[in-house]
């Protein structure tokens, strides 16, 4: 090969993202305008920002250094959450398996599909956090309401996940059942239960690491465990407690972070 | 006896796939059914079983009529009727012993079924017939642990474990290698001939066909165009049969000539 030296050397630019020039830029400014209209007629308090923010650092410095003496709170809270999100998870690991089944349109007739994907679709358009609220002003504060939001959180997630997982297995397994003279239910312990086995675990180590994570959250708004702790150091002023509050989180869901992977490896 | 009358089934409105089969097996006959992809052979053998639901037509299995059994009838005829398949349709995550097992589901109780607590008879038939086809020292093994010969083998003695009144294999041998595909070919011959049990084969190897059975059904285009013994099947019934399909085969051959002028790489 010999290196041929054109006249002129060729030029070359990325096409743009949108083709169309007009489009392009009229794009930018309306998104430029819509910025700007935005931040002028949000009602932005500058004279209250300004106070706050010596009291947000005032906050900060009160919480340093973290205070653990009031461990046994802390303990109390952590012990409820981890008893919200195991349970929460058990029951809505189980209770997603007949409501994924009754999702899946390979395996439920039209009629029976629709409402499953409309349970599925409606307990998962709610943040658990609204749904905590509305378990809370139900059944009141405290763990109850906080399984019961991570439960339909549960089921909301795993559900939709395992729907699409039976919509995929291999088929030849079911049509083996069928021709054997076996029933509806059977088919589905020997030929739809054993294909999505391995996804459900690793789904339900996923949701109990999730649950941990959200069960600190919905107890601020009364679902109970470390959350409503947390709340209630902040109540008191008692920065430096609430802070180590927020320390001890964070290095509880590495952890389970961390364990939850490693097992969901084990079983690929 | 299997006798089927004037079967047709059409998928939705395009142009059916079976047009009018008669087609009438009887003792313990082994017969081979050959035909292009598409013919409608497997849909012939999975309108027996109801795998796929016949359009019109007629279906008589020792006298019971098939074609319009529902529910727990179709299950309770459906145990009479056994079938092996290409893909084998293990249940891959469970053991040999379960699969084979699995062909009695259509007796046992759904807490037999899911207590995995069969009949005794049951289990001691499972190991006799897995004895018989050598299998019986994996019965603990997981089925997708096994070659496709053993699995092949799996699948067959879970069709026998129905106690079937017919046997059906759709293209048994199809995903095995070649000496693997002449042993299936030769015990479905023998169990045919020990249960004395008919047997109906979807193949696609003709030399296998005319070696391992004793009456060839041709088809084309969802119509019988060939019934005979091995002997009778000849040059012009194989071009009957396939004739005019190979065509397309060669024009392709033909292309990468063209295609290299073409300055295609």
């Amino acid at each position: 090969m010999t290196p041929s030296n054109p006249p002129t050397p060729r030029a070359w630019k990325k096409p743009p993202f949108i083709a169309n020039p007009l489009l392009r830029y009229g794009l930018l400014v309306m998104t430029v305008g819509y910025l700007v209209w935005a931040f002028g007629s949000l009602p932005f308090n500058w004279e209250r920002i300004s106070e706050g923010l010596p009291r947000a650092a005032r906050i900060f410095s009160g919480g340093f250094p973290p205070n653990l003496e009031r461990y046994e709170l802390l303990l109390t809270g952590f012990k409820e959450s981890f008893q919200i999100a195991i349970l929460a998870t058990l029951l809505g690991v189980l209770l997603s398996i007949p409501f994924a089944v009754m999702a899946a349109r390979n395996i439920a007739p039209l009629p029976v599909y629709l409402l499953g994907r409309s349970i599925i679709i409606i307990s998962r358009s709610f943040h658990p956090v609204i749904v905590a609220i509305l378990f809370v002003a139900a059944v009141g504060f405290g763990p109850l309401a906080g399984i019961l939001t991570l439960t339909l959180y549960s089921i909301g997630f795993v559900g939709k996940l395992l729907a699409e997982e039976i919509e995929e297995i291999d088929w030849g397994q079911v049509e083996a059942m069928r021709s054997t003279g076996a029933g509806y239910l059977v088919t589905l312990f020997y030929a739809v239960f054993p294909q999505i086995l391995p996804r459900q675990v690793g789904l339900s180590m996923y949701q109990l690491d999730s649950n941990l994570r959200a069960s600190a959250v919905v107890g601020i708004v009364g679902a109970g465990g470390i959350g409503g702790t947390l709340m209630n150091a902040f109540g008191r002023y008692d920065y430096d407690f609430a802070f180590a509050i927020l320390l001890v989180i964070i290095a509880v869901i590495l952890l389970s972070e961390g364990i939850s992977g490693w097992v969901r490896k084990k079983i690929w | 006896m299997l006798e089927i009358t004037n079967l047709v089934k059409r998928y939705g409105h395009s142009e059916a796939v079976l047009k009018g089969l008669d087609l009438k097996v009887e003792g313990n006959s082994v017969v081979s059914i050959v035909g292009a992809s598409g013919a409608g052979k497997s849909t012939m053998l999975r309108c027996i079983n109801r795998l796929v639901e016949p359009t019109s037509g007629s279906i008589k299995l020792n006298g019971t009529e098939l074609v319009n059994l529902k529910g727990a009838e179709l299950r309770r005829a459906r145990r009479k009727i056994g079938m092996v398949f290409q893909g084998f349709n293990l249940l891959d995550r469970l053991t040999v012993m379960e699969n084979v097992l699995a062909g009695r589901l259509g007796y046992v109780s759904f807490y037999q079924a899911i207590s995995r607590r069969y009949p005794p008879a049951d289990i001691e038939r499972a190991f006799v017939l897995m004895e018989r086809v050598g299998i019986a020292h994996y019965a603990n093994k997981r089925a997708d642990e096994l070659s496709g010969g053993e699995r092949q083998r799996v699948g067959v003695v879970r069709a026998l474990m129905q106690e079937p009144d017919v046997l059906l294999a759709d293209e048994p041998t199809a995903s095995l290698d070649p000496r693997t595909s002449e042993q299936i070919m030769m015990l479905l011959q023998s169990l045919a001939s020990e249960l004395s049990l008919p047997v109906l084969i979807n193949i696609h190897n003709v030399a296998q066909a005319k070696t391992y059975t004793e009456r060839i059904v041709g088809l084309r285009h969802g119509k019988m165009i060939f019934d005979g013994q091995p002997g009778d099947f000849n040059k012009d019934a194989l071009d009957a049969i396939y004739g005019g399909i190979e065509a397309p085969d060669d024009a392709i051959t033909e292309t990468p000539g063209t295609a290299v002028e073409g300055g295609t790489p």
